[in-house]
């Protein structure tokens, strides 16, 4: 495990490293993974310098690991993010996430007129990406069928 | 025989619409068939629809049923403040089957999941009506002996009419052919003419009724109305074109026939009516004897 030298959030011993995510999608990660109910020791790092993707956000969890299908949740507003698994300062794992087909209960349906916003119950959605399956995946609505773009996408808090 | 809900015409088969065409027709030969004796049928309409209570109460009262429910919300459990969900584990208590109408779009699904009786949609908000969709094919296979490869032109609001939504998805599994005449403001969704490409179905669009009228089997008309307009302006404009009058239908196929879903307001003109080849009465009955085929099948009396 080598170590950029101009790495600008301190190394963790153990726990998960989120990199590659778009900036702009920080906090919506931060809504989805509710991270702001934790009580692990949590940094994050904001407009970042990425050769790749201009600026990026990196998100460092100590001693957490999250399950995959939690990790795939990301993949909506991150779909290039990577997620490292840190055990005694070295990564153990690099995970790339995936569009998972389904979407259970953190995403709000944006037709005002669903049942999901008017009932206490959870949302459900099937991903789907346009006419020939590629383009951007978007959110199908199981119970009003109405689609939410990635653009309304809101998340349950 | 089976135990399942009707939600959303995409729910049934190819096979199970043309059963319920099959048991319709039995009915309409025979509807005097207690089949539904002893049974009980809740009707909860959240939101009123008097036309679509009356032909599911019928139907219910026609196979012996009994019927309870309520025709609006007012002065209900669901009016002091009590959730959908408490209602429909109650009702499903008292009841052999729900009929559903509401406002709230995915209601009836959500239903399907919590009750232990089957659940009928009789239409939710802007989503489905999916009975109208089987009494709409009912209606076509009865005028034409044939649901596959129907030449079909549908006028009006295809942006948002629900029922256009669902007969195109419903006659794409029998092959059709579209001529859809809306004004642009109205015209199909995206996703909707994608729905058709995927299938390889071949469709055309237009602004006016015109010559293609000749062409079709069915001419499926709806409502255009002033609110679904953002420009008045263009309202007034458009409304006299997607009006069909009398004389457009010489020289029409003598086996085309108008479908409307009711209520119509001025699309048709009342020349229209003494025509034989206007069907729209005649589809409202049919409407009673699709919908004891549902509550049979869904009972897995039938
Ligand atoms: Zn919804």
């Amino acid at each position: 495990m080598k170590h950029d030298k101009k790495l600008e959030v301190t190394a963790i011993e153990n726990g998960t490293v989120i990199d590659h995510i778009p900036a702009a999608s920080l906090f919506k990660i931060i809504d989805i993974l509710r991270l702001d109910k934790e009580t692990h020791r949590i940094t994050f790092g904001t407009n970042m310098e990425s050769k790749r993707m201009g600026t990026k956000a990196i998100i460092k969890i100590n001693d957490r690991y999250c399950a995959p299908e939690e990790i795939n949740r990301i993949a909506l507003v991150a779909p290039n993010a990577v997620v490292n698994i840190i055990e005694d300062y070295a990564v153990t794992k690099k995970l790339q996430v995936e569009v998972p087909d389904e979407i259970r209960g953190f995403a709000k349906c944006a037709n005002p007129k669903c049942i999901t916003n008017h009932e206490q119950m959870g949302t459900a959605f099937k991903v789907v990406r346009g006419v020939d399956g590629r383009g951007e995946p978007s959110l199908k609505c199981c119970y009003c069928e109405k689609v939410t773009y990635l653009d309304q996408l809101q998340i349950i808090k | 025989m089976t135990d399942k809900s009707l939600i959303s015409i995409t729910d049934f088969s190819r096979e199970e619409i043309l059963r319920i065409m099959e048991l319709a027709a039995e009915f309409e030969r025979d509807s005097s068939q207690q089949t539904l004796q002893g049974k009980i049928v809740a009707s909860l309409f959240f939101e009123p629809s008097t036309r679509t209570r009356l032909s599911f109460e019928s139907a219910a009262n026609r196979l012996g049923a009994s019927v309870i429910g309520f025709s609006e919300p007012g002065n209900t459990s669901v009016t002091k403040g009590e959730s959908f969900h408490d209602t429909i584990m109650t009702v499903a208590n008292y009841s052999d089957i729900i009929v559903m109408r509401t406002n709230l779009e995915g209601a009836p699904r959500y239903a399907s999941e919590i009750s232990r009786v089957p659940i009928v949609n009789a239409g939710d908000g802007a989503n489905q009506h999916p009975t109208q969709t089987l009494l709409d094919l009912y209606s076509i296979l009865k005028t034409q002996n044939r649901l596959d490869g129907i030449s079909i032109m549908l006028v009006g609001d295809l942006k948002y009419g629900r029922t256009v939504h669902s007969l195109i998805q419903a006659l794409a599994e029998f092959g059709a052919r579209f001529t859809l005449v809306a004004p642009r403001e109205l015209e199909l969704p995206q996703e909707y003419k994608d729905f058709l490409h995927e299938r390889g179905l071949t469709f055309v669009e237009t602004t006016e009724i015109g010559q293609e009228i000749g062409n079709v089997d069915i001419v499926y008309m709806t409502r255009v109305q002033r609110e679904r307009f953002s420009d008045t302006m263009e309202y007034e404009r458009v409304k006299n074109v997607y009006v069909l009058r009398n004389e457009m239908l010489a020289g029409t196929r003598p086996n085309l026939r108008i479908l409307h879903p009711l209520p119509r307001v001025n699309e048709i003109a009342v020349d229209v009516d003494s025509n034989p080849k206007a069907y729209y009465f005649e589809q409202t009955e049919n409407g009673v004897y699709v919908r004891m085929a549902i509550m049979s099948y869904l009972l897995g009396l039938k």
